[in-house]
């Protein structure tokens, strides 16, 4: 193609020079890049660049974590984002890594992939001149002439499965292709698992709901707290299953001492589930470790907690708010926060914002605690507000944070914070004939990963195949043998020379060419008058 | 649930294999002074005769020339075993470098043994006393980890021994960071034996965890070997400089540095397609639990790094001008990455994997 280009050379004059022009150039890259050097260079900077992630809270995992960072770091926090150190794996260096890396495992397979295919329909190489300089070599003196010697030579190599090439007075054997089979089945198997981890993104999607006991879920986009679609990913391709929490049980640690006590021991749901509509329900358990599937999605138990069924009564003394709300847990021993909007209370909005503690208890400082995550003695404490909760201008608002503009704090005796702890069953009158609020039990809630991936099963293939491509690439090993027989310098005796060459690491070249070499000289000796003697070991 | 009498009984053992690992630390550390000077007594006076008959030239045989001059010929190293002084400790038939049996070697490897297996007890107890998988949190992954690394040495021992190599060299490396996991395990992770939290009671924890065990026990086989052979490989150099170092007199005892880089080559080659499993089954396990099998939580992260770096290992050994010495680090890097994920990870960096029961 440079051939084509009729323009006069800018540089002609110079010789000193070498000039690659642009596609000489483009080759010049393309050999840099698709180098094995390269190849390193660029999976230790992969290696290199991975560790931050692992170090700074990643948006991605954890946007709460990464959110408060900003907060505690207002210096370099926002200088980190901006550089991407805050959401690593989706950063654009991170992915010029590895997408380098892949053009370069391309760049570098698909030409072994060819010469390889051609390997594999020729014949094993011809055989060297000088086979005292492989790296492996034996020599020997046995009965029989040359046709006879590389007959057993062919007969023996045969039966160790090497392909065979006669090769005048030798032959030339080679095995293993299989190593380089496995190697390139790794190196596309892994092009192929990245394929499948993008379109999976791509494709699917990610929801996540609270749901307290008794209540119900049916899938759509606007019943999930958070939802995370791909690109690719169209809403009405949900499917349409709906199911109840019908209870749920939790068990804490209770015997063991120390740093295990108030561990996790048992999470359990009972779900009534209708996996779509006309389906008769059924009742399935779900726990940690066993996901529900359902039409395409699995749905997973990925947290719980408390929600206290409160009661709150408004000014004009009617119920203006009845039922569980999620408190989510801080700590170990689920000492929790969270927020009740009463929009419908009258003649003013209420708002409350509380802590609840399963096992209440003060700490030294005289400050409420929980100890124990389990709900053994569960007491409410609450701060109010009045005023007006900022539902109705559009904006959407957390359900777990109260907007505080345009909200007033009750106050209690002398102006300070009226602030109430309750027991279930017990109400608090407001100060100022606000309302009541009454706290009626202690439900808890689940929180629920719905999730779908269809190319996960892909994936999963590509994995295996490079598992077991790399473990054919590691063992099974590649080698050539060649036996070479030369008339000796008695009549019916012939010189054996047998060498072996390897490719990579390959501990057990010596023995094969031993074995092949011990071979050849036994079954001719068998037959052979053992009284001529000659040969030595 | 918990029977708390049987996870005493594990306790007591785990102690009671500490002291026998100490003994035979003790023993294989005689072993290597013993070889060490008997070998850098022939070689010492082997290059004073050569140096007197040629003055220029080092014996070949003393000092293994550079790997650069020779070229990197397989089997050629196997015959320096068998042929070269260096090698008359691995000779595997129990005479050592003096022509003497090497007895204190025996002993060690009897006592490691001892200690393995009374190890082994203690990790057996504690799986029995809580009825589950003895991996549950820091302190059981230390010293099953431990005990692992234990079992696969003797093993290799034996395999290896049977082959006619002797990997006994590698006794005082391998079981002195057994006794130190051991000791960190019993004085800052000691947890007691507790069920198991909901995310870990899957059968997926003994699939992948006892994979990254035998996977990380080879990775620190490989690594004692590493870290030998550039220690090796500098006594090369400087013997072949004509400066004989004079201290480390132990390490004339051990193969030269690319035997030991071989040895760990080999190891790697077991271990890597196992971390790659561990990194699958893991991967499926997440899929399990946290519906998304790759989510680069910090444990994931650095469970990749690991694979990356002995991937870029694998890669150098066939990378001209990264055989050798720049290999070995390489896989002392990947070392040093198995040892973050396995401490700094779960300790300091919150993440799904914060299973480690301290703190």
């Amino acid at each position: 193609m440079a051939d084509l280009d009729t323009r006069p050379r800018e540089d002609a004059g110079d010789v000193r020079q070498p000039h690659l022009g642009p596609l000489g150039l483009a080759r010049f890259a393309w050999r840099q890049l698709t180098s094995m050097r390269t190849a390193l260079f660029l999976l230790l900077l992969l290696a290199v660049a991975a560790v931050p992630g692992s170090v700074l809270p990643q948006r991605d995992a954890d946007p709460a974590a990464a959110a408060r960072f900003l907060d505690e770091n207002p210096g370099t926090g926002p200088w980190l984002d901006r550089l991407g150190l805050l959401d690593v794996y989706a950063s654009p260096w991170f992915s010029a890594i590895y997408l380098l890396l892949f053009v370069s495992l391309v760049g570098c397979v698909l030409p072994r992939t060819r010469a390889h295919l051609a390997a594999l329909r020729s014949r094993p190489p011809r055989t060297p001149r000088r086979l005292e300089r492989m790296p492996e070599h034996r020599q020997d003196e046995v009965d029989g002439d040359v046709d006879q010697v590389l007959t057993a030579a062919r007969r023996v190599l045969r039966s160790r499965r090497f392909r065979l090439r006669d090769d005048g007075d030798a032959v030339s054997a080679e095995r293993g292709y299989l190593r380089e089979t496995g190697n390139l089945a790794f190196h596309l198997a892994l092009v192929g698992l990245l394929v499948a981890v993008a379109t999976g993104g791509l494709l699917g999607y990610r929801g996540q709901v609270v749901v307290p006991v008794g209540e119900g879920f049916a899938n759509s986009l606007s019943r999930y707290d958070t939802f995370d679609p791909g690109t690719w990913f169209d809403p009405v391709d949900l499917p349409p299953f709906r199911f109840t929490l019908d209870s749920l049980s939790v068990s804490f640690e209770e015997s063991a001492g120390g740093n295990q006590f108030g561990q996790p021991r048992d999470f359990e749901a009972q779900v009534t589930l209708v996996r779509a509509p006309g389906d008769a329900s059924e009742q399935v358990t779900l726990k940690v470790n066993e996901p529900i599937s359902a039409g395409g999605a699995h749905i997973y138990l990925a947290g719980n907690g408390y929600a206290p069924v409160i009661t709150v009564r408004d000014g004009n003394g009617d119920v203006a708010y009845s039922g569980p709300s999620v408190f989510l847990a801080q700590d170990n021993a689920y000492t929790s926060t969270g927020v009740v909007k009463v929009t419908g209370a009258r003649p003013e909005q209420i708002g409350l914002r509380g802590t609840f503690l399963p096992t209440a208890s003060a700490n030294p400082e005289g400050f409420p605690v929980s100890v124990f995550p389990d709900a053994r003695d569960p007491v409410l404490l609450l701060q109010a507000y009045t005023g007006d909760l900022g539902l109705d201008d559009g904006v959407p608002e957390s359900v777990f944070s109260l907007d505080l503009e345009g909200l007033t704090e009750v106050t209690g005796d002398g102006g300070r914070p009226w602030l109430t702890a309750l027991r279930p069953g017990q109400t608090a009158q407001m100060p100022d004939g606000a309302g009541s609020v009454t706290f009626e039990r202690v439900e808890r809630f689940a929180g629920l990963t719905v999730r779908s991936d269809p190319t996960k099963g892909a994936a999963l293939v590509f994995a295996v195949l490079a598992m077991l491509g790399l473990v054919a690439s590691l063992f099974v090993p590649r080698r050539r043998v060649w036996v070479r027989a030369v008339a000796g310098p008695a009549p019916g005796r012939t010189l054996v020379q047998v060498a072996g060459l390897a490719r990579g690491e390959d501990a057990g070249l010596a023995r094969e060419v031993e074995q092949v070499a011990a071979a050849l000289s036994a079954p001719l000796a068998a037959g052979a008058d053992v009284s001529t003697g000659g040969r030595e070991h | 649930m918990i029977d708390e009498t049987l996870a005493l009984y594990s306790d007591v053992l785990v102690y009671s294999a500490m002291a026998v690992y100490t003994l035979a630390f003790l023993a294989f550390t005689v072993d290597l002074s013993r070889q060490g000077r008997a070998v850098g007594g022939a070689r010492a006076s082997a290059a004073d005769r050569e140096s007197r008959l040629v003055p220029t030239a080092a014996s070949p045989a003393s000092a293994p020339a550079p790997s650069a001059s020779t070229p990197p010929v397989l089997g050629e190293s196997d015959s320096l075993i068998t042929a070269g002084e260096g090698g008359d400790g691995l000779a595997g038939d129990g005479v050592g470098a003096g022509g003497g049996p090497r007895r204190a070697a025996g002993v060690a490897v009897s006592l490691t043994r001892l200690a393995v297996a009374v190890h082994a007890a203690a990790v057996l107890l504690r799986g029995l006393s809580a009825g589950r998988a003895p991996w549950g949190n820091m302190y059981e992954f230390a010293v099953t980890g431990a005990a692992v690394v234990g079992v696969v040495f003797v093993a290799l021992l034996a395999v290896t021994s049977r082959r006619g190599l002797d990997l006994r060299y590698l006794g005082t490396f391998v079981v002195g960071p057994v006794l130190l996991t051991l000791g960190l395990a019993v004085s800052v992770l000691y947890t007691e034996s507790a069920r198991l939290v909901p995310a870990l009671d899957s059968y997926w924890l003994v699939i992948h965890v006892s994979v990254a065990f035998v996977s990380s026990a080879l990775f620190t086989i490989a690594f004692s070997a590493s870290v030998l052979q550039l220690v090796q490989g500098r006594r090369e150099a400087a013997v072949a400089a004509g400066r004989p170092p004079r201290r480390g007199a132990f390490m004339a005892a051990l193969p030269p540095s690319r035997e030991l880089d071989r040895a760990a080559y080999r190891l790697i080659a077991v271990s890597f397609p196992l971390w790659t499993f561990t990194l699958v089954a893991g991967a499926i396990w997440a899929e399990v639990a946290w519906g998304r099998y790759w989510g680069w939580d910090p444990k994931e992260v650095w469970t990749f790094i690991i694979w990356v770096v002995y991937a870029a290992y694998l890669h150098a050994r066939s990378t001209r001008g990264w055989e050798g010495n720049r290999a070995a680090y390489l896989a002392i890097a990947g070392y040093a990455c198995v040892l973050v994920n396995f401490g700094g990870v779960n300790v300091l960096v919150p993440g799904l994997h914060s299973y480690a029961g301290i703190g």
